[in-house]
């Protein structure tokens, strides 16, 4: 591959990061689902007595929240070509000497950054409302090292790898709505994966963890070029070939 | 006309089509494309709807793969190695603006600037907002610009990389007069100030007022040339005769007279006389005419416009489709 241009790739991002901001439902929609994913393990954890707060060991509550990085994105994913090409913008775009690898990365950072940020975020306040309302006992039990460690790594592979698939869909789609109900299912997977490690139903081990991080990896790697494959300029602007 | 050299700017040839098509499986888009555009040149390229303008177009920008024949654009052979080189040196204004709504004129074209990466961005955009007269508005959301402000910001974003062909798809589609005449003049400007232009419209006079040469498409090329070229190469040429009252014997008036062909009556009255050299043979009708007692109100030479031509080549695709 040709050598990335870093400005071409900073174009793109700005560009999505200023749309975003500007528009009311995106932000709506990047705050809702969070919400929905912090809301339910704190009234869980804060239940939870100094004579229970025991039984927590056994589970990984933390990496439930693993779903933030695995949900927020696709949404936006999967408008990102789709999206462009409904409002007519994206013919200029493709007009210009960027590449698809350039284009398909900026769109991808873009989702990036605020779904990382926001995972983050969320963990941070939910971390912090345990710490100050749990009962006594609960956090300990609650916050272990490693579980915040796997939240810290984790958040952006799973981010990355539900913008890809996000952005696949988006590439092969007719319409905005279908693209995204397709990446939402399609990204049920990566948060049952989640949610049965959470519940213990899937045993965490050191060697699970660095499996799935080392698989991930692998797998964005792929995705983007595997993505930049499959991103037809020609069926996106004659809509066939 | 000389053939250009690899760097593509120094040759005279903007633009080389040889046999170009494109099918979209059964359906013939366009095909046997074959014209050239000297550096410098307003081209129009004119067709009904569905006739391929866009499509070629898009070849041409390498947005779509021809499924035939070949092109230089820009200097550059038109192949899927080059789209990124072909696109550096060519800007393409689509039918729709395609402006991002929510960011303002100035944020449209600071990204197109950073995506030509282009040098002294500021400087780049201030001189294409001067171009088009929108620096007033730099700041507006794009979305609360009318739509013909919306085409003239299309169009900075098309002068923001100095393109060395410029392709500008209906750029007048759904304007009002004022708008359209807006575009038209700074047309005319990018055309006097020597940027190649590749135009595509179905609006005859824009073509007529503007573009040195026009070619008609209704899938295939039907010709190509100066209107006036065009006007000559498909319609005789002829004087109108207007009379007061009608002639008793024009044959007798206008038989037999130099470079007079023949005449006929049209529904209005009016004699159309077919004539070889109309400075030939005005003189000698009028001389006619008076010698016959005629009552003349009017002489004229019989003026065909790009439109005639045009529909003129268009209806005879439609009989011979239908025969």
């Amino acid at each position: 591959m040709r050598g990335l241009s870093r400005r071409r790739i900073r174009a793109i991002v700005r560009k999505e990061l200023r749309v975003y901001r500007r528009n009311g439902s995106i932000i709506a929609a990047m705050a809702i689902i969070p919400l929905l994913f912090l809301v339910q393990p704190l009234v869980s954890v804060l239940t939870v007595s100094s004579s229970s707060a025991v039984q927590l060991r056994d589970h990984h509550e933390l990496v439930y929240m693993l779903g933030i990085p695995a949900l927020v994105p696709v949404m936006l994913a999967a408008y990102a070509v789709v999206g462009e090409r409904q409002e007519g913008t994206l013919e200029p775009v493709l007009t210009t000497p960027i590449p698809r690898e350039e284009l398909l990365l900026g769109k991808a950072l873009a989702v990036l950054a605020p779904s990382v940020g926001i995972a983050y975020a969320v963990f941070g306040v939910f971390l912090v409302l345990v710490g100050l309302f749990a009962h006594p006992g609960v956090p300990s039990a609650l916050i272990r090292p490693p579980d915040v460690v796997v939240q810290v790594i984790f958040t952006p592979l799973i981010a990355a790898w539900s913008i890809w698939i996000g952005i696949a869909i988006s590439t092969r789609a007719s319409d905005v709505r279908v693209a995204q109900q397709l990446s939402v299912l399609a990204s049920l997977p990566t948060l049952a994966l989640t949610t049965l490690v959470a519940f213990n139903v899937i045993h965490a081990t050191l060697g699970l963890a660095v499996g799935l991080g080392v698989a991930l990896l692998l797998a964005n790697r792929l995705g983007w070029r595997l993505v930049s494959a499959l991103f037809d300029r020609e069926r996106l602007i004659a809509g066939v070939r | 006309m000389s053939v250009a050299s690899s760097d593509g700017s120094s040759g005279s040839v903007a633009l080389s089509v040889s046999g170009l098509g494109k099918r979209f499986g059964d359906r013939v888009a366009f095909e046997g494309l074959s014209f050239e555009i000297a550096y410098g040149e307003v081209f129009g390229f004119l067709g009904p709807n569905g006739a391929g303008k866009t499509t070629t177009v898009r070849t041409l920008g390498t947005l779509i793969a021809p499924t035939s024949g070949s092109a230089t654009v820009a200097g550059i052979p038109l192949t899927p190695e080059n789209g990124v080189e072909i696109r550096r040196r060519i800007a393409i204004m689509p039918e729709t603006p395609g402006l991002y709504r929510r960011l303002s004129v100035a944020e449209n074209l600071e990204c197109f600037a950073d995506l030509y990466e282009v040098s002294d961005t500021d400087a780049r955009i201030e001189r294409a907002l001067r171009a088009v007269n929108l620096t007033e508005r730099a700041q507006d959301p794009c979305g609360t610009l009318s739509k013909g402000l919306r085409q003239r910001v299309a169009v900075a974003r098309a002068l923001l990389s100095d393109p060395e062909v410029l392709f500008l798809d209906e750029p007048t589609a759904g304007l009002d007069p004022v708008a359209s005449r807006d575009v038209h003049a700074m047309i005319a400007e990018l055309g006097l100030s020597g940027v190649t232009i590749f135009l595509t419209t179905h609006r005859l006079e824009e073509a007529e007022r503007l573009c040195n040469r026009v070619a008609i498409l209704n899938t295939t090329l039907r010709t190509i040339g100066r209107p006036d070229e065009l006007r000559e190469r498909l319609f005789a040429k002829a004087l109108t005769v207007r009379t007061l009252v009608p002639l008793s014997e024009p044959e007798s008036v206008f038989g037999g007279l130099p470079a007079v062909g023949g005449w006929r009556q049209d529904d209005s009255g009016e004699y159309v006389v077919s004539v070889s050299d109309p400075e030939v043979a005005g003189p000698a009708i009028t001389r006619a005419l008076v010698a016959a007692g005629a009552d003349v109100v009017t002489i004229s030479e019989s003026y065909h416009s790009l439109e005639d031509v045009y529909l003129e080549l268009i209806d005879e695709d439609q009989e011979s489709s239908r025969s």
